[in-house]
């Protein structure tokens, strides 16, 4: 493989060095957070994780664990940088993207650390290509102190049956309510649009609920602009686990397996709109 | 009304609202005792679909016995409900429509697979009767064809064709589009297909004509016919006078009602007996398509004369009929009240904008015969809306 022809001195410069035989196994979860053009890349020993903000009230975070790649070599404890995610992308796609089957892109991604741009060897079918893009500062993520400890209520759902009303979410509405009750509804997803509202309840004990543990009644409006993007996560993963904690804050944490049958996990933060009890 | 629709008929009730949304922007509800209606006109007012549902259609169907009601909601509102018709089948068990007049809302419940429950609540408005006035028995041509025929058939003519010719003998009918006098000659493409009467299951034909409609219109019905398998049902006479067409079941009737372009206005047809074999008409004349007004055959006599008013006003800013007695004996079938129509005398060489709109219509609302003496104020009736043709002198 071409991309193994690189001298081992040339590694020593890197801070950073991770590569993937299949570069969709980046590029599709990297896609299910990509609502924004920066995301802030933060690499550890355990894994890459990449997140990507919008107007400081929602947080979409991909985590691609150190396993996944065929190599993952880091020199520092933690390296971070931030680039184009967009560009990313376009980068990660540069082949065309099109899913032949047997085919597909090798990707081998190299970092030099502060002030070097993320240097990407892409290659397929013999054909290499090699990507340069500038990275700047990283930004410190939002620490939206969503603990565990603090979580109301936690329903864990199989995607399926949350892929159908995501999509058809009445768009027109500014809101999406979430409603979590150890009583009916139990889960309810409202709209209010211009026709009228729009109710969906999920049963506790439908069989889609692998999971239902609400302690308390909440109800908890986001904005329907913060949360339409979390669709892509939602019709890449298997599962979705919704949780609420007693400020109103939402964790959705998406299972998503990847071509190779490994599993990555996505979750997004978003601040409630209002408190409505 | 609170009815449940359930199994395979919620897709049928989705695919009507579909097809009925490729008339008009609003849906007209009208639950009676005898079934369901569910409406929609266009703006022109020139095409007209209903749906009615038989009570048997639903699995449970109760209606209060209050005064009848009737209400509109926006199309698209309805459509939201019924999004994604591929799954409807699979994942939809049952369906609840229920109507909260205190709130003003209809309340659409789908009981999902899974336990999950879908409720949407749709706001209404209320709304004024509507209804066309149609006898299909008084039609002179008849026909009936299994919706893939037609399908077929209009596969071959564009998206973008807005009007199609269809044209009749006594063994074959001819659908083709019909170009604008104003297109240019150099761009203009004709396409005509010719069906033998025996791919119809039923052709009866007493009367040679051709009539033009729009294509666009017919497609949602097309589209539901198809789905359902339902054989499609075409009545037609002379040109002017409009086309309905239907599909029909035990628990389900369709009614299309679209007009269509009339004749040149000199061609005058003084008889009301539909079954008259009216004559020949005169081979597309591109050059005299004039579209006159419905007239409004009415039991009572109006205002007296042609009007003399000069460009056309909207029947709802006008107070008082305008008929023309002669012209009244038009198309007795078709009557509503609180119309006002005109014949118009167009000069055959057509100057100026032409008047290619079809005329709308032949509605009636349905309110009792003793209120048709009155010159009450068009209110919230559905009348004729008269296109802004030329107005010159009728007869």
């Amino acid at each position: 493989m071409p991309l193994s022809t690189q001298s081992q001195a040339d590694d020593e410069q890197y801070v950073l060095v991770a590569s993937l035989d299949n570069a969709r196994n980046l590029s599709n979860i990297l896609k299910a957070i990509t609502f924004k053009d920066h995301a802030i890349f933060n690499a550890t020993p355990n894994g890459l994780k990449v997140t990507v903000e919008d107007s400081k009230c929602l947080q979409a975070n991909a985590f691609i664990q150190a396993e996944i790649f065929q190599e993952f070599t880091i020199k520092e404890d933690l390296v971070g940088f931030q680039v184009n995610l967009t560009v990313l992308l376009d980068c990660l796609n540069i082949f065309g993207g099109s899913s032949v089957p047997g085919v597909s892109t090798a990707l081998r991604m190299c970092y030099g650390g502060y002030g070097f741009p993320l240097t990407l060897f892409l290659e397929e079918g013999g054909v290499v290509t090699v990507c340069k893009i500038n990275t700047q500062e990283p930004d410190e993520p939002i620490d939206f102190e969503f603990c565990s400890t603090n979580v109301t209520n936690k329903v864990i759902l199989q995607s399926e049956s949350l892929k159908e009303p995501f999509s058809e979410l009445d768009m027109t509405s500014e809101v999406l309510q979430i409603t979590m009750s150890p009583s009916q509804p139990y889960f309810r997803l409202s709209t209010f649009g211009n026709s009228g509202n729009a109710h969906y309840d999920y049963p506790k004990d439908s069989d889609m609920m692998e999971l239902f543990q609400c302690t308390k009644t909440q109800t908890n409006r986001y904005k329907m602009s913060l949360l339409k993007p979390s669709t892509k996560a939602l019709a890449l993963s298997c599962k979705v686990s919704v949780r609420t904690d007693s400020r109103g804050f939402l964790s959705l944490q998406y299972l998503v397996r990847n071509d190779d049958g490994q599993i990555c996990f996505v979750e997004y933060y978003c601040c409630p709109d209002e408190e409505v009890e | 009304m609170d009815c449940v629709v359930t199994g395979g008929n919620v897709k049928v009730l989705a695919k009507a609202i579909h097809s009925l949304s490729r008339i008009g922007d609003e849906l007209y509800v009208e639950p009676q005792e005898d079934g369901l209606p569910l409406r929609s006109v266009n703006s022109s007012r020139s095409a007209y679909a209903c749906f009615l549902f038989a009570p048997l259609f639903f699995s449970r169907y109760t209606i209060t016995s209050e005064e009848a009601f009737r209400c509109k909601i926006a199309i698209k509102s309805v459509q939201a409900v019924f999004r994604s018709l591929a799954s409807l089948e699979k994942t939809v068990e049952k369906c609840h429509i229920e109507l909260d007049r205190k709130k003003n809302r209809i309340t659409f419940t789908l009981y999902c697979k899974h336990g999950l429950l879908k409720t949407h609540n749709l706001s209404f408005q209320d709304s004024e009767s509507l209804q066309a006035v149609f006898d299909k028995d008084s039609y002179a041509n008849v026909f009936r064809a299994q919706p893939r025929l037609l399908v077929d058939t209009v596969v071959h003519f564009p998206p973008s064709l807005e009007e199609v010719t269809v044209a009749v003998s006594d063994d074959r009918m001819w659908f083709r589009n019909h170009v604008d006098d104003e297109a240019e000659l150099s761009k203009a493409m004709l396409t005509e297909l010719c069906l033998a009467s025996d791919e119809f299951d039923h052709f009866a034909v007493r009367a040679h004509s051709s009539v033009t409609f729009c294509l666009k219109e017919l497609r949602g019905l097309l589209v539901f016919a198809e789905s359902t398998g339902l054989p499609i049902s075409m009545y037609f006479d002379e040109p002017g006078s409009p086309v309905v067409l239907s599909v029909t079941d035990s628990v389900l009737e369709g009614n299309f009602v679209l007009a269509t372009l009339s004749d040149d206005p000199n061609h005058r047809k003084n008889n009301t007996r539909r079954a008259h074999t009216p004559p020949p008409p005169p081979p597309d004349d591109f050059m005299n398509d004039d579209i006159d007004s419905y007239l409004i055959a009415m039991d009572t006599s109006m205002a007296p004369g042609p009007s003399a008013t000069g460009p056309p006003t909207p029947p709802l800013a006008e107070p008082t009929y305008s008929k023309q007695p002669v012209a009244a004996s038009h198309r007795t079938r078709i009557h509503s009240e609180e119309e006002e129509e005109e014949e118009e005398d167009e000069p055959a060489d057509s100057d100026g904008p032409p008047n290619k709109k079809f005329c709308s219509l032949f509605f009636g609302s349905v309110l009792p015969p003793s209120s048709q003496m009155s010159t009450q104020p068009v209110k919230s009736q559905v009348v004729l809306a008269s296109d802004s043709e030329d107005d010159t002198q009728a007869e």
